[in-house]
C-alpha cells in the first residue's frame, strides 16, 4: 500500500478519537436530558482559553492548567444547565435549540471582548514520531489515546455505577425513574457536569494542536453536530464509529484531493446517508 | 399503614378522582378493582408522587408524605410496580434490578436484596445478562415486580400486574403476591381481574368514574349481588 495513504488513514484514526469524545458528551446529553447543546464546541473554546492563560501566562504546570479546565468546563456544563436549560425544560425543543444557540453568539462575542480575534498559541511543541517512513504527529497521538481513555472510563461509569445505571435508564424512559429513587433533576446535573468535563476534556487535547481564537468552535462544533446526526442523535456507540467514519473520509479525501475538497465529501456522505439511513449508521 | 384521605386529582382541568379515601393496614392486602377508565391507575399514580392531588391528604405510618417528589416517597418505603411494567428494555435484566435499590440506604444491601430477589425468581437468575426486552411478558412482570421489591419496601404498590399476560402466568403472578405477602409486606393491588384478585387480597375497594362505590373484605364483595353481575359474569 502507499505509505502517504497509510499515513493519511492513521491520521485520520488519531483525529477521529476527539471527534469522538465531543460527539460523546453532546449523544450523552442529548439521550438523558432531550436537548442539544448548539453551544457545546463554544464550551471546548472556553476550556482553551482557560488553559492558554493558565499555562502560557500565569506559568501553570500544563497538567494542572488541563485540570482546571476539565473542572472549569464541567461546572460550566452545570451553568448551562440550571441557567438555561432547566427553565425551560418543558417547553418546546425550538426553545432550547434557540437558547443554546444564543449562547453560541453570547460565548463568541464574549470572547472576542475579552481577548479579542488573536490567534493564540500555547508555545508547546511536541516532536513528530517517525516509524519507517510515515510521519505522526505526537500531539494527536496523545489527543487520540487520551480521548479513547476517556471514552472507556465513560463506558465503566455508566455500567458500573449506580448513578450510571440511572443515567442509561432516564434515557430510556424518564418519567418513572422516580418510582426507584432516582432524582430526575440531580441526574442532568450530573449528566451536564459530565457533558461539560467531556468538553474540558477536548480542549486540553485540542490546544496542543489547535492556535485557540474566539471562533474556533465553528470550525469543529458543525462537524461534531453531523457526527451525533450520522451516528443516530443519542446514540453514543453509533456516534463513536461515525466519528471515525467522516475523519477517515476527510483524511482519505485530503490525500488524494485537497482538505477543502474532502470536506465538501465529508458533508455529501452526510446527506446521502441521511436518506439511506435517517435513524444513523447502526440504526436496525 | 397508608391511609388516603378525600384525594381529589386528575391532569389539568381533567378531573379524575374524586374525594377517595382508603386505608390499607399493616400486614394486608388490599385491591382496587373497577372498569377501565375509572381511575385505577391515577390512584397508583398519586400516591407514589407522579401525579399532584388538588385536595386531600395520603399518610403512611402517621406521617404526610402527598406534597413529597417520587424518589422521597420511595424513600419512606413505598414501591411502585407501574402499569405495563415498564422496565427499561435496553438495559440488562440485573441493571433493571439493581436501579431498583439506588436510594442510598438501599445500595448498601443491593447484594443482599438481589439474591432474595434471585431466589424468588429463579428464572431471572438464569437471564440476568439478557437485555429486558427480550423477556417474555410473565418474565417482564417478574422483573418489574423485583425492580420494586429491590427497595426492600413496607408497602408495595401493584399496577394491574396481570395485564396482558396469558392465564396461566396470571396464575403465577397472583401466586407471587401471595408469597410475597406471607414475607410480611403490605400490598395494595390495582387489578380490572376481579375473580382472581379477590382470592388473594383481605379487603377491597369498587373504584367507579373516580369515587368509591363500594368496600368491604373479599368475601363481602365475592358475595355481592352488584359486583357478581356486573364484574364476575355470573
Amino acid at each position: 500500500m502507499d505509505i502517504y495513504l497509510l499515513e493519511a488513514i492513521l491520521n485520520g484514526i488519531l483525529l477521529g478519537g476527539v471527534l469522538a469524545l465531543l460527539a460523546l458528551g453532546l449523544n450523552l446529553i442529548f439521550g438523558v436530558i432531550d436537548v442539544v447543546w448548539i453551544a457545546y464546541a463554544d464550551l471546548v473554546m472556553c476550556g482553551m482559553y482557560l488553559i492558554y492563560y493558565l499555562y502560557a501566562e500565569f506559568n501553570w504546570p500544563f497538567l494542572l492548567a488541563c485540570v482546571a479546565a476539565i473542572a472549569f468546563v464541567g461546572v460550566l456544563g452545570i451553568l448551562v444547565h440550571v441557567m438555561i436549560i432547566a427553565p425551560i425544560l418543558g417547553t418546546a425543543p425550538i426553545n432550547q435549540l434557540l437558547a443554546t444557540g444564543g449562547l453560541l453568539f453570547f460565548l463568541q462575542s464574549f470572547a472576542t471582548l475579552l481577548f479579542g480575534t488573536d490567534f493564540r498559541n500555547i508555545g508547546v511543541r511536541l516532536p513528530i514520531i517517525r516509524f519507517d517512513s510515515i510521519y505522526i504527529s505526537s500531539a494527536r497521538l496523545l489527543a487520540f489515546t487520551v480521548a479513547v481513555a476517556g471514552a472507556v472510563a465513560l463506558y465503566f461509569f455508566l455500567k458500573r455505577t449506580f448513578v450510571g445505571t440511572a443515567i442509561r435508564a432516564i434515557a430510556q424512559d424518564r418519567d418513572i425513574v422516580g418510582l426507584m429513587g432516582v432524582d430526575q433533576r440531580h441526574i442532568y446535573l450530573v449528566t451536564s457536569a459530565i457533558g461539560g468535563a467531556l468538553a474540558g476534556l477536548a480542549a486540553c487535547l485540542l490546544i496542543l494542536q489547535y492556535d485557540v481564537h474566539p471562533f474556533i468552535g465553528n470550525t469543529f462544533g458543525p462537524l461534531i453536530f453531523m457526527i451525533c446526526v450520522l451516528g443516530g442523535l443519542g446514540d453514543m456507540i453509533g456516534g463513536f464509529v461515525a466519528a471515525f467514519l467522516m475523519s477517515q473520509i476527510i483524511a482519505i479525501g485530503g490525500y488524494y484531493f485537497s482538505t477543502e475538497l474532502s470536506y465538501v465529501f465529508a458533508f455529501t456522505f452526510f446527506i446521502v446517508l441521511m436518506f439511506l439511513r435517517p435513524h444513523g449508521v447502526l440504526s436496525r | 399503614m397508608l391511609s388516603l384521605a378525600g384525594i381529589s386529582a386528575g391532569y389539568g382541568s381533567f378531573q379524575v378522582l374524586f374525594d377517595v379515601s382508603l386505608e390499607v393496614p399493616r400486614g394486608e392486602a388490599v385491591g382496587v378493582i373497577g372498569p377501565n377508565g375509572a381511575g385505577k391507575t391515577t390512584l397508583m399514580r398519586v400516591i407514589s408522587g407522579l401525579v399532584q392531588l388538588q385536595t386531600g391528604g395520603i399518610s403512611l405510618e402517621g406521617r404526610r408524605i402527598e406534597r413529597l417528589p417520587p424518589h422521597r416517597i420511595v424513600e419512606q418505603g413505598i414501591a411502585h410496580v407501574p402499569e405495563n411494567r415498564r422496565l427499561f428494555s435496553r438495559l440488562s435484566v440485573e441493571d433493571n434490578l439493581r436501579i431498583g435499590a439506588y436510594m442510598p440506604r438501599a445500595r448498601q444491601d443491593c447484594a443482599k436484596q438481589l439474591e432474595r430477589v434471585y431466589d424468588l425468581f429463579s428464572r431471572l437468575k438464569d437471564r440476568r445478562q439478557q437485555l429486558a426486552g427480550t423477556l417474555s411478558g410473565g418474565e417482564q412482570q417478574m422483573c418489574a415486580i423485583g425492580r420494586a421489591l429491590m427497595s426492600n419496601p413496607k408497602l408495595l404498590l401493584m399496577d394491574e400486574p396481570s395485564a396482558g399476560l396469558a392465564p396461566l402466568v396470571v396464575a403465577q403472578v397472583f401466586d407471587l403476591v401471595h408469597r410475597i405477602r406471607s414475607d410480611g409486606l403490605t400490598v395494595l393491588i390495582v387489578e380490572q381481574n376481579v375473580q382472581q384478585v379477590l382470592d388473594v387480597v383481605d379487603r377491597a375497594y369498587l373504584l367507579e368514574v373516580g369515587k368509591i362505590k363500594l368496600a368491604g373484605t373479599s368475601a363481602e364483595l365475592k358475595g355481592n349481588d352488584f359486583i357478581r353481575k356486573s364484574y364476575m359474569g355470573l
